[in-house]
């Protein structure tokens, strides 16, 4: 099968004071194309710190992540951001949407820091708001939505420049269980689609969509599922 | 495409700041007062200086006139009867005219205090008796009729010229030429009307008083009629001053010979004079001295200009670091969703330039308006020059930019993962 991303004995160290903090140890995960992944653990076995190396956010102190065979320990800060920018979709907990702008400029966020923007950029926002149920929301202000239709935003804008790859930080979690539900049932959706999602979470129910699972514990891999 | 990135990040720039409109507004004061302080004292500044160099070329730039001054004398008490002689002398002015050779024309002139009638009309302008070159010298224009000719002169007319004030107060309405004026006990014809040197329009009455409120009679005629005595009746005493010439004008061959002219007579007349009882006036030297503290005036303004945009510029910069630290999570999303370093470096630097240019186009608004106003109350002369209003412009931009660099580098440089993390 087809790899995605890598990780090839990824370790990420903190130093705090005279404290070293091994959040990752060592691990070691092929994520195929395509796939729909749940990662587990309680909370403290490194599924943040996991999701910010995915996430091209935060570089890991040992070993290789590599996205679509590129290792980004070669890139530089201005490769990983437009590396962020053009493959991997991100999805927060508590949505982090821009509350000065309107849904549509949110959605449309990304394309400012695309290469050669492109002309239909409008065109595209405004379908992805249509398919995520807002289109007749579009000129509101975030704070105007509610839980569920702000993580539409947000999905709608992690979907926007059109990425391989969606990261979930616990995306339902601060939303109740049947605004919650219909979210899952859009990754769910996304993942026909081809995409491959990487979603954090800690309920074991959202982990049975998945398709694979990953727990962390202590920093280190407990179970590939 | 670049033209589309470009004004929508000004738009966000814009945007952002409308959402604290107070804040961006008190910031903006800063630059704004900066702005329109320096111009505004800058046209003030030049219109001063420039009524005072104007004053001085009506002088002449290529004169070098000595005048009579009545010297500081120990006061004697009780009235005195005896005639108080003082100034130039005819004696000075054969030695400036026949032995300097840098001189092309030398004119003596003598004031002579007399009342001037027309009917029931009185008054008393300045009556100077002089001979047809100081038309030459002087730059007087003739407005109407003619100048003192030499024929005047040699024939002791009793003619006069008359400065266009005089002309406005005797005639109203009249044509001045050919009337017969009463200067004390004589009766003069009247031959010209002059203006100053510098005519701001043909026939517009608003010109230098000073000057327009002359009359002119010729030499001859003024010593044959009046003589070098002077009476002045105060109270209980009577004051007699013998004064043989109030002023000579010597024009140089050149503006180079200027200075020589002035050495020569300063020695000429401090060999000769025991008292301290003249004064002599270079316009030249004034130019140059009235150019020198025109030069200090703008440095000191300079100064004060740098200081309070500089105090304007930290307000901003206060106000950037402020917003970098309340805006950090929206630099952490923006970061993770694919903004360079650099799209959040311009992404404020742009906010500061455009609080600093929108403070800068207010302030040369106000920096234009305040000069007119000074104009209409104070009745001050200002000259807002095109290059201030610019260089004001130019001025706000560069603070936008260097006070807005740091904040935009703090927020740049900011660790995503922290970034998002921040409440």
């Amino acid at each position: 099968m087809e790899l995605i991303a890598e990780l090839r004995d990824v370790s990420r160290v903190y130093q705090m004071g005279d404290v070293t903090v091994r959040a990752l140890d060592r691990i070691s995960v092929p994520f195929g194309t395509g796939e729909y992944w749940a990662i587990m653990g309680p909370s403290g076995s490194g599924k943040s710190t996991l999701l910010n190396v995915l996430g091209c956010i935060d570089r890991p102190t040992g070993g290789s992540y590599f996205v679509e065979e590129c290792n980004t320990s070669d890139l530089d800060d201005d490769d990983l951001s437009r590396l962020r920018g053009a493959s991997i979709g991100f999805i927060f907990q508590s949505f982090n949407l821009i509350p000065q702008l309107s849904v549509l400029e949110n959605i449309m966020v990304p394309l400012l820091y695309q290469d050669g923007s492109a002309s239909d950029g409008l065109a595209r926002a405004e379908a992805l708001a249509e398919r995520v149920g807002l289109a007749d929301r579009i000129l509101h202000r975030p704070s105007e939505l509610s839980g569920g239709q702000q993580q539409r935003v947000a999905i709608a804008r992690a979907l926007i420049n059109n990425p391989k790859i969606i990261l979930a930080d616990e995306a339902t979690g601060n939303l109740d269980s049947q605004t919650a539900s219909e979210i899952l049932d859009i990754f769910s959706e996304l993942n026909s689609e081809g995409k491959t999602i990487l979603l954090v979470t800690h309920e074991e129910s959202i982990g049975e969509q998945a398709q694979r699972v990953l727990c962390l514990k202590d920093g280190k891999v407990d179970l590939i599922d | 495409m670049m033209h589309s990135a470009f004004t929508r990040s000004i738009r966000l720039g814009v945007k952002s700041l409308l959402l604290h409109k107070l804040r961006s507004l008190l910031t903006t004061l800063g630059i704004l007062f900066g702005v329109s302080s320096v111009i505004a004292m800058l046209a003030i500044g030049e219109g001063a200086s420039e009524e005072a160099q104007e004053q001085i070329r009506r002088l002449g730039s290529q004169n070098v006139i000595l005048r009579s001054v009545k010297p500081l004398e120990d006061k004697v008490s009780g009235p005195s009867y005896s005639a108080n002689a003082y100034g130039l002398t005819w004696q000075d002015f054969e030695r400036a005219s026949e032995t300097f050779p840098w001189v092309e024309n030398s004119i003596p002139v003598k004031n002579i205090v007399q009342e001037v009638r027309f009917e029931d009309k009185v008054i008393n302008p300045r009556i100077l008796a002089t001979t047809w070159e100081y038309q030459n010298v002087t730059g007087r224009i003739v407005h109407r009729g003619r100048f003192i000719s030499q024929a005047d002169d040699d024939l002791v007319s009793n003619v006069c010229v008359i400065g266009y004030e005089v002309s406005r107060l005797l005639f109203p309405g009249l044509e001045s030429i050919g009337q017969k004026i009463k200067i004390g006990p004589e009766y003069f014809k009247v031959v010209g009307v002059i203006l100053p040197r510098v005519p701001l329009s043909d026939d517009l009455p608003e010109v230098d008083t000073s000057v327009t409120s002359e009359i002119l009679i010729p030499l001859t005629t003024g010593r044959r009629w009046f003589g070098d005595m002077t009476i002045k009746i105060r109270s209980g005493s009577r004051e007699m001053e013998q004064v043989e010439l109030n002023e000579i004008v010597l024009s140089a061959r050149s503006p180079s010979h200027v200075s020589y002219i002035a050495a020569a007579s300063r020695e000429m007349l401090a060999r000769n004079h025991k008292q301290n009882d003249y004064e002599i006036v270079v316009p030249l030297e004034l130019l140059a001295r009235a150019e020198e503290t025109k030069r200090i005036f703008n440095i000191v303004l300079g100064c004060i200009a740098c200081i309070s945009l500089l105090v304007g510029g930290i307000g901003i910069m206060n106000v950037m670091l402020a917003t970098v630290t309340e805006r950090t999570r929206e630099i952490g999303i923006r970061r993770a969703l694919g903004a360079r370093r650099y799209h959040i470096m311009l992404q404020f630097l742009v906010e500061t330039v455009v609080l600093s240019v929108g403070g800068g186009i207010l302030g040369i608004l106000l920096g234009v308006s305040i000069p007119a106003f000074v104009e209409y109350f104070a009745d001050m002369r200002t000259i807002v020059t095109f290059s201030a209003p610019i260089l004001a412009f130019g001025i706000s931009v560069s603070i936008g930019l260097v006070f807005g660099l740091y904040p935009a580098w703090q927020a740049a440089n900011l660790d995503p993962v922290e970034a998002l993390r921040h409440e």
